[in-house]
């Protein structure tokens, strides 16, 4: 079968190098990637996320997101003038043998890109704790085996917005993408988590109490655009899943929505655009939230997530943190299966509705 | 004519990449059965997280000489002389 001739603006002089899962729509390498980054930027000056003069932390973990959203930001930036001071801040999480790779890579990538890396590691920010420490002392719980990604997510948070008050950063960019956002949407339905559903559509945060705003520029890119993206740009990342990802109930529903991307290309776009139309109810919202009574940062009890994660780990006893009675962060769950795919605060469960 | 990449080679030793001369036979090769070919030639461990029915895992891309095989027919693409077919994962985090 011949390779159809790209519908793109190019007007058919190259031949289509891939189908679009959103449009169906076969391109060219070149137009395709003028396209992404047009469409990167058109989600970054619609929801205008990052103000002339904005220093930018992107969070960094060498893997392909990362990577591609440090690429086109910087690409972006230098052809549209957006004045951004991009910085890379990369979490090492003390994940032997994994994040060590991991952040060679995130050294390639600034020194290539000469841009300032900072690395802040859970080990110096928590009190001498690494995922690993994490990890053997939640193993020795019974039936804990998917803490550790719900430990990792709230840890990696706090470390992001630690490294990035550091370089005086104003913003953080995360590279979740589209398909992140799919899953994480699935995942709240699944749990009848609807305080996080119906938050689940916006493009971020804007920072209350304290901590940065926080934007997603790639949520509306695929993950097939994103490595084919890569792919064609010959960006240099890494590519190893984590060690304890694979406990981690995200891989379920990534599975589950793989295979329903095969019946339908569009699905992923359409789940994230189902969670943007959710509201909770006002009978369901939350009180507003107050302050950590340790830290400071925002929390909807008298401890924030990490502290408390933290202060049951201190005690040995990992489980007051995350067990049944703590019903806020058993929410916040293990979805932060991956580098900086974090997201807000725990809200209370209640109803949904369609506006 | 293969060459797994983007965390797809560690199911394959590591080796990113591989020359491979396929046996003649009375049917054309298509992708189709370069997967079985594969599965049982090459894969070094897990198959069920490259190959999953007869089809590869969803969210493993493949690339036929760099363009994308949705485009050329899929399983049903019949092998030249000279191919490059590249797999690609989307499968990790990142």
């Amino acid at each position: 079968m011949p390779v159809p001739r790209c519908s793109g603006p190019c007007g058919g002089v190259r031949p289509a190098a891939l189908r679009r899962p959103r449009t169906g729509g076969a391109v060219c390498r070149s137009c395709f990637c003028n396209a992404f980054e047009a469409e990167v930027l058109t989600t970054l000056q619609t929801g205008r996320l990052l103000p002339p003069g904005a220093i930018v932390a992107v969070g960094a973990s060498g893997g392909k997101d990362s990577t591609v959203l440090a690429h086109v930001l910087r690409a972006l930036d230098a052809r549209h003038g957006l004045e951004l001071d991009l910085r890379l801040v990369a979490v090492d999480e003390g994940i032997g043998g994994y994040r060590d790779a991991a952040l060679a890579a995130v050294r390639r990538q600034a020194a290539r890109w000469q841009l300032p890396l900072t690395v802040v590691a859970y080990a110096d920010l928590f009190g001498g704790w690494t995922m690993d420490e994490v990890a053997r002392r939640a193993a020795q719980e019974p039936g804990r085996a998917r803490a550790c990604c719900t430990f990792c997510g709230v840890l990696r948070r706090r470390a992001l917005e630690e490294g990035a008050q550091r370089v005086r950063a104003t913003h953080i960019v995360t590279g979740h993408n589209a398909d992140d956002m799919a899953e994480t949407v699935l995942m709240n339905f699944l749990r009848g988590d609807s305080g996080r559903l119906a938050r689940g559509g916006t493009l971020g945060s804007p920072g209350e109490g304290g901590a940065l705003p926080r934007c997603r520029p790639l949520q509306f890119a695929s993950q097939k655009e994103i490595v084919l993206y890569a792919h064609f740009q010959e960006l240099d990342y890494f590519s190893e899943e984590c060690v304890y990802a694979p406990e981690a109930f995200r891989g379920h529903v990534r599975d589950l929505l793989k295979a329903l991307e095969a019946a339908r290309p569009s699905v992923v776009l359409d789940l994230v655009h189902s969670a943007e139309r959710l509201a909770l109810a006002p009978a369901a919202r939350p009180p507003p939230p107050g302050a950590c009574t340790r830290c400071g940062a925002l929390a909807s009890r008298s401890l924030c997530q990490a502290c408390a994660l933290l202060d049951g780990l201190n005690r040995g006893r990992p489980r007051l943190a995350i067990g049944k009675g703590r019903k806020g962060l058993g929410e916040e769950g293990e979805e932060q299966s991956c580098a900086s795919k974090d997201r807000g605060r725990p809200i209370r469960a209640g109803a949904i509705q369609a506006f | 004519i293969s060459s797994p990449i983007g965390g797809a080679e560690l199911l394959f030793d590591g080796v990113k990449k591989h020359q491979v001369t396929l046996p003649s036979q009375e049917e054309p090769w298509d992708i189709r059965n370069l997967l079985l070919w594969i599965k049982k030639n090459l894969l070094k461990e897990r198959p069920e997280l490259f190959i999953q029915g007869d089809s590869v895992r969803p969210g493993i891309l493949v690339l036929i000489n760099d363009a994308d095989w949705e485009l050329q027919g899929e399983l049903d693409y019949q092998l030249q002389d000279q191919d490059n077919i590249l797999f690609i994962s989307t499968l990790h985090g990142g």
